[in-house]
């Protein structure tokens, strides 16, 4: 049974966590003291040597790609978070940052020493007033403190609504001020990123776990995880299960083991699908309960191990009305840039749609997959292809489900079962 | 001089080989081959975008394939590259036909109601690229049909398929972006911000590359279908840039002009004046027959061996000149000019009706002619200076030019002037803010070198000492000079020789051996000896009596200075006319001879850059005659003959005259004159003509008009609040000979001018006021 | 309305926040709103003329972004989640609800201008599901009856305040000049954490 390894969270349940006191009662700010005092070629490579890798999805090693920046190049360079966590399912930097921003603003300090930074932007959404509050907050008491502003500056930037905004490229033009559209890679950012100057994008979570490593050293954070999925992350839960909430585990956790720690799915029903990291990973079954949640172990069971997400239905959830629904969340967010996401997700929700509703033949899911089959690997990023991941897979797997709506010319589930306040009188 | 070779990169495209420049994109290669990979939103000047995915390949790199296909349109070639197109891989010709019928999805089939019909890239490409029927049975997007995004530009968002080329466009080759996508996903549209049309003075580019039917012009909506238009390349008659143009005519009638492509020109871009001014050609009221005055003062038509003989009798009788506006092609000012000589023995000709100078005439005739700056030299530049001169009004194309090189590299620009333009602050260009009529000092005061490029345009004539200190300035640094008058026919009417002080070829008048040369070609026993009359001089001599005929072709009196004396000299004079429609040399004329429209005519255009742009009849049908056919003809009914029947006979000619070797005329520099003292009501005024505006040539299209820059009169931040006004107040312009009232804008102009434009509705100085630039005026609050 | 030289003079500080202008463009937009409640014509000209944009380039940015309205919207915006995990667990059957119950449909705002109504995407509260949004504040575990009473609160002009949030709910414009960036001192308010946030601390702390 793998054990929680709170790091992150280590500190979360203090009243005051989020205040500079508070994150200063367990050594806030030390590492960055201490990365300070290294040569910025060293923090690359402790931060490589932990094994640590971006906890945005993608799964690219930190270090790596601090490494990236080129040196000696008389450019300014920049670091930007990524704290724009729209995928639906996520829901664990909203909750870090709320607890604990200066953790944020002190791994952006050790972050942007190690890559030659003087700015940090952080690009948090829009939707989360308290949260840019706080953080907010926590950068004014960092620059009252002298943390900040002695050689490194950190603005927080926020959105105003756009999913499309957490694609890399898509969040600098919105940085810069610009529709937020994917941009023509090459050039990386590390190359050409903000104001086309070497740039890290990083994850909220990626550039919080920096602290603790340069504490603990990377030994201490490669002695979590799996060979190739270091260290620990934040698994969040949600959906039909008994207690929702965020569990931080070493990489490599199975759902049936935070399942079991949160409860199981909710009393009386059972798991029917799930997703592993966000709406764009296809989805999982309870054939995939064992499944260690690391980036390898995900990718050879069919999915990715995304934002880890973990997203639970259960038996009473109709699969074609929640994949429409991930449907229209798509077409509401294409950025409308190119043409297979933003013409194929209009034309995907309106077959969904007919489907749910029990309207069309079995060839119109022949014709849903053909479909699916030139959005996917056609479109400009990888929202397109996040578009296609629910249907596909949801088809490989329910396709009987889908049928069964054509058959009974109508959806046979009812969506009063599904809610949580079913027989609460609602 | 040392050629760059670029490095060459050999791939391989469908099986077969192909050598490209190194940076080469892939769709581009593959036209070297002949292969057309299907595309939208790729246009060879527009940064990529890899917008519209239609162009989808499969790509391998030293056996390493992409692991899907690639936009070849944002691909450059790479060594060990090899391309599989729809032609050889079944993958990328799936992914084709699945982005095509994706597209499709919410287009409307109203494709026989469409502008486009016939010439459509999506129409094209769907037939060649696409599916037979699409699979789509859903409900289409739908928008209100065509709005207006200025008076001239309609959207059809239904069309529209998103490929930016229209966005691109005015944001990366016009900087206008006015128009810009709007709103998110499928609801992305192109628009405009809703109080601001797409006023750009190059919105018509943006129709031309539009690839469906999204955009289109006002002037051309529902008139022709593509297959029944006959497209004549032809040359843009209505400013010196040299736009190559293609002119649609359908039944003697032109209907369209597009922009034609030469890379060393214009590239594939022309401005909205040159597109969309044509109707003067097919206005009701154009010349078709001969008139002449009759006993009671009335214009009658006659016959043309009437209206000859009466034009030839009275050019006999008296001492006379020659006016020639700067709109004459280069075989019909050459006819000018040697009419003045051979018909007539006079060097009296003068092509500029408009304000000029003595010391301007000297420049042209030393500087002017002959130069070879081009359009590549502002590529190369290391600093570009304007005096006199605002591109973006003027001339167009080397607008786009200059703001070409700036957008790529940063190319410096300074402008002398007492306004600051919209070009000078889209070029971020160094604005060096002098008194109207101060300009000699600040030019002088300049740093170049032999790299920079000096563009000095027609207004430096209306400042005593600027073209002197322009050569001087050139002299000192070897900075390239390039002279850019605003009429499509000054360069040419200067080789040509319609100016006093030059015979064809740059000879100067007063060097013997260059009159020989001539005369041996003219066969004529000798050309006058002495340096003509200009046009002022000319018009001065009919005042007092030592001129009594005037021939005149394509000159508006109201565009020189003193165009009441102008006026009343050809009411004074036997004048005649060669027009193409009335005007106020007609209405004063004794014989009055229709002459053809450009697009009705061959023959051809010197640019600024002296390059030749030659262009056959668009109208093949014309009856009506070029001025050089009519001056033969009037000079055979003088009893001599030119030899200049047709346009060929006088291009043969011209070339066989050749360039002028020998010295070139002398330049007496002038001094700047001293700044005029001024009261507190007093201004200096300064004005240059705006790209749309009262020119005789965009009469009778409104569509264009509406979308001409606003009428207003400029004054200084501290003359502003001096006077109490803000934006918008009303202020009165005056001099002795009237007034302007225009309402106003304080802007960065100098604290002593203000600033009106010269032939804008509301705005005429020449006429309203007698003067344009540089002369004291009354400023008030009206 | 016009904006006032104290508001340029802060529009100002917020560009110097980026070494380009530009960047600006986004809190300029949301100071807009938290002066005008949503974005006016004024606002994006006199944010085209601070940034030396054409208005068209604001334009275009304003509406890609779903948080810039171009119309009113009440003075509390209420966003239900429909994504599909809040639909299936009760968000659609709330926003149906409120729906019916406030007499308006999305994007609509009541006729006292007090509530208006949006159903939103996921807004990274999965764990406190279904989530209602205010004026972007967090109002967690929602059923139909929460909801209603929540916009009733409001209408009676004393709404309830969020789950995870300040003490107080604050209006549209007061929430906008927090996403401009401008401090409005209300961060040490509110819980560190829900519930769901800090299950997995306590099994650890329980030895799990």
């Amino acid at each position: 049974m793998t054990k929680l390894a709170p790091v992150l969270s280590a500190h979360w349940d203090e009243k005051d966590s989020f205040t500079l006191e508070g994150y200063k009662r367990h050594g806030g700010y030390k590492a960055a003291e201490k990365a300070l005092a290294m040569d910025p070629d060293a923090v690359i490579q402790l931060v490589k040597d932990s094994g640590l890798r971006g906890r945005g999805g993608a799964g690219f090693p930190t270090g790596m790609k601090w490494g990236f920046i080129p040196q000696g190049d008389n450019k300014d360079h920049y670091l930007v978070v990524n704290a724009d966590e729209s995928e639906p399912g996520t829901c664990k930097d909203m909750p870090l940052l709320m607890a604990n921003p200066h953790v944020l603003v002190e791994g952006c300090i050790i972050a942007c020493h190690a890559i030659r930074a003087k700015h940090a932007f952080i690009y948090i959404r829009g939707e989360v007033t308290h949260v840019a509050r706080r953080m907010n907050q926590a950068i004014a008491d960092a620059y009252a403190a002298g943390i900040l502003g002695n050689g490194i500056d950190v603005v927080l930037h926020v959105g105003a609504g756009a999913y499309i905004c957490g694609e890399e490229t898509a969040l600098l033009d919105s940085l810069e001020g610009f529709r937020g559209q994917p941009r023509l890679r090459p050039p990386f950012p590390a190359i050409a990123g903000l104001y086309a100057r070497p740039t890290v994008v990083n994850n909220v979570e990626s550039i919080s776990a920096v602290p603790a490593i340069v504490m603990n050293g990377a030994e201490w954070y490669q002695s979590m995880g799996t060979e190739k999925s270091k260290g620990t992350t934040l698994y969040s839960l949600s959906g039909h299960v008994a207690n929702p909430g965020q569990f931080e585990a070493p990489l490599g956790i199975t759902l049936r083991e935070i399942l079991e720690l949160a409860g199981g799915v909710r009393p009386g029903h059972k798991l029917k699908f799930w997703t592993p990291g966000g709406s764009s990973t296809p989805l999982f079954t309870d054939a995939h309960l064992d499944v260690p949640l690391d980036y390898e172990g995900v990718a050879a069971a069919g999915s990715m191990l995304g934002t880890k997400a973990l997203q639970i239905f259960d038996e009473t959830t109709c699969v074609v009305r929640a994949v429409l629904r991930w449907t229209e969340f798509y077409k509401h967010e294409s950025c409308g840039k190119c043409t297979p996401c933003r013409e194929g997700t209009w034309w995907l929700v309106q077959i969904l749609r007919d489907l749910e509703e029990g309207k069309g033949t079995e060839a119109d899911l022949a014709k849903l997959l053909d479909l699916c089959d030139n959005i996917m690997g056609r479109s400009f990023c990888a929202l397109g292809d996040g578009a296609t991941s629910p249907i596909t897979s949801s088809i490989k797997y329910f396709r009987d489900e889908y049928i069964a709506h054509l058959t009974n010319g109508a959806c046979p589930f009812d969506p009063v079962a599904s809610t949580l306040f079913v027989g609460a009188g609602a | 001089m040392s050629t760059v070779v670029s490095e060459m990169i050999t791939v391989v495209i469908d099986g077969f080989e192909v050598s490209v420049p190194k940076g080469t994109l892939v769709i581009r290669a593959a036209e070297q081959l002949g292969i057309q990979i299907p595309r939208f939103c790729d246009h060879p000047l527009l940064d990529p975008v890899g917008a519209c995915r239609q162009c989808l390949v499969d790509i391998e790199i030293n056996g390493r394939a992409f692991p899907k296909p690639q936009a070849s349109c944002t691909i450059p070639v790479e060594p060990g590259m090899i391309v599989k197109t729809q032609l050889t891989s079944p993958v990328a010709e799936k992914a084709q036909r699945g982005v095509m019928e994706l597209l499709l999805v919410n287009h409307p089939l109203d494709c026989p109601v469409c502008d486009k019909g016939g010439e459509c890239p999506l129409q094209n490409q769907a037939m060649s690229n696409g599916q037979g029927s699409s699979r789509f049975e859903g409900v289409k997007r739908t928008f209100e049909k065509p709005i207006n995004i200025s008076s001239q530009v309609l959207l059809d968002r239904e069309r529209c398929v998103l490929c930016a080329r229209c966005t691109r466009f005015s944001e990366q080759i016009a900087s206008d972006p006015f128009i810009t996508l709007n709103e998110r996903g499928a609801l992305q549209q192109v628009g405009i911000y809703e109080n601001q049309p797409f006023e750009s003075y190059f919105s018509g580019n943006t129709v031309q590359i539009c690839p469906v039917g999204a955009l289109t012009g006002a002037a051309y909506r529902f008139r022709a279908r593509p297959f029944d238009l006959v497209s004549t390349p032809s040359a843009c008659e209505h400013c010196a840039s040299g736009c190559d143009m293609r002119t649609d005519v359908r039944r003697g009638k032109t209907l369209r002009r597009l922009a034609g492509e030469d890379a060393s020109v214009n590239e594939e871009w022309n401005c909205d004046k040159g597109r969309w001014a044509f109707k003067y050609v097919t206005a009701v009221d154009r010349l078709k027959v001969p008139m002449i005055r009759n006993a009671a003062g009335v214009l009658v038509e006659a016959s043309w061996p009437e209206a000859l003989a009466v034009a030839a009798e009275g050019l006999k009788s008296a001492k006379a000149a020659v006016l020639v506006g700067g709109r004459a092609t280069v075989e019909d000012a050459y006819g000018y000019s040697k009419f003045a000589r051979v018909a007539l023995g006079t060097n009296d000709i003068d092509f500029r009706s408009r304000l000029s100078s003595d010391e301007e005439r000297e420049f042209i005739a030393s500087r002017v002619v002959g130069s070879s700056t081009t359009y590549r030299d502002i590529d190369k530049a290391d600093q570009v200076l304007l005096v006199g001169f605002e591109p973006e009004e003027e001339s167009p194309i080397v607008f786009l030019r200059i703001n070409k090189q700036f957008r790529k590299r940063a190319l410096k620009v300074v402008s002398i002037g007492s306004k600051e333009s919209i070009a000078v602050d889209k070029l971020k260009a160094e604005f060096v803010k002098v008194a109207p009529g101060q300009e000699a000092a600040a030019i002088a005061a300049q740093k170049l070198t032999d790299k920079s490029v000096i563009l000095v345009g027609e207004r430096a004539a209306e400042s005593a000492g600027s073209l002197s200190a322009v050569a001087a300035l050139a002299d000192s640094t070897g900075a390239k000079l390039a002279w850019i008058p605003r009429r499509a026919g000054e360069r040419g009417a200067i080789e040509a020789g319609a100016i006093g002080n030059l015979l064809p070829g740059g000879r100067p008048v007063t060097d013997a051996a260059a009159r020989v040369d001539i005369a041996a070609v003219w066969n004529t026993d000798s050309i006058p000896a002495e340096v003509g009359r200009s046009t002022s001089q000319i018009i001065d001599a009919v005042h007092a009596g030592q001129i009594g005929a005037l021939v005149v072709g394509g000159v508006d009196p109201l565009d020189g200075d003193n165009s009441q004396t102008a006026l009343s000299a050809m009411e004074k004079a036997f004048v005649v006319s060669l027009e193409i429609a009335p005007s106020a040399v007609t209405a004063r004329a004794n014989v009055v001879l229709p002459v053809a429209a450009v697009t009705e005519k061959s023959g051809s255009f010197l640019n600024w850059e002296g390059r030749a742009r030659s262009f056959d009849a668009a109208v093949a049908d014309s009856l009506n005659r070029s001025d050089l056919r009519i001056l033969s003809m009037i000079a055979d009914e003088m009893g001599i003959s030119l030899n200049l029947g047709t346009v060929t006979a006088a291009a043969k000619e011209i070339a066989s005259l050749g360039a002028w070797d020998g010295a070139r005329a002398t330049f007496n520099k002038v001094s700047a004159q001293a700044q005029p003292a001024l009261n507190g009501d007093q201004a200096l005024i300064t004005s240059w003509r705006r790209l749309l505006d009262l020119g005789t040539l965009q009469e009778g299209e409104e569509h264009l008009a509406g979308t001409a820059r606003r009428t207003v009169a400029v004054i200084s931040p501290k003359r502003a609040q001096s006077m109490g006004v803000v934006d918008g107040d009303q202020l009165k312009i005056s001099t002795v000979q009237g007034s302007v009232t225009l309402s106003a804008l304080v802007e960065n102009i100098h604290d002593d001018a203000v600033w009106a434009p010269r032939n804008s509705r509301g705005s005429q100085l020449l006429v309203n006021l007698g003067v344009a630039h540089g002369a004291v005026v009354t400023v008030v609050k009206a | 309305m016009a904006f006032s030289t104290e508001d340029l003079q802060v529009m100002d500080s917020i560009i110097k926040r980026y070494p380009r202008s530009r960047s600006a463009i986004m809190p300029l937009l949301h100071f807009v709103q938290s002066k005008a409640g949503y974005v006016t014509n004024e606002g994006i000209e006199v944010i085209a003329k601070l940034l030396q944009l054409e208005a068209a380039e604001v334009t275009a940015v304003s509406t890609f972004y779903t948080q810039y309205k171009p119309t009113p919207i009440g003075e509390y915006h209420v966003g239900v989640c429909t994504n599909t995990l809040c639909a299936i667990m009760g968000g659609d059957a709330i926003f149906a609800s409120l729906k019916d119950h406030l007499g308006i449909g999305n994007d609509e705002v009541t006729a006292d201008g007090k509530v208006s109504l949006e159903h939103i995407e996921c807004n990274a509260a999965c764990d406190y599901a279904p989530v209602v949004m205010a004026n972007w504040e967090f109002y967690d575990n929602q059923t139909v009856e929460s909801a209603k009473e929540l916009v009733d609160s409001m209408r009676a002009g004393n709404p309830k305040p969020p789950t995870r949030g300040p003490n107080r709910l604050v209006t549209y414009k007061e929430a906008s000049a927090v996403l401009a960036g401008l401090n409005d001192g209300l961060a040490h308010e509110g819980v560190q954490a829900g519930e769901p946030t800090l299950l997995g601390l306590k099994l650890s702390k329980e030895g799990k």
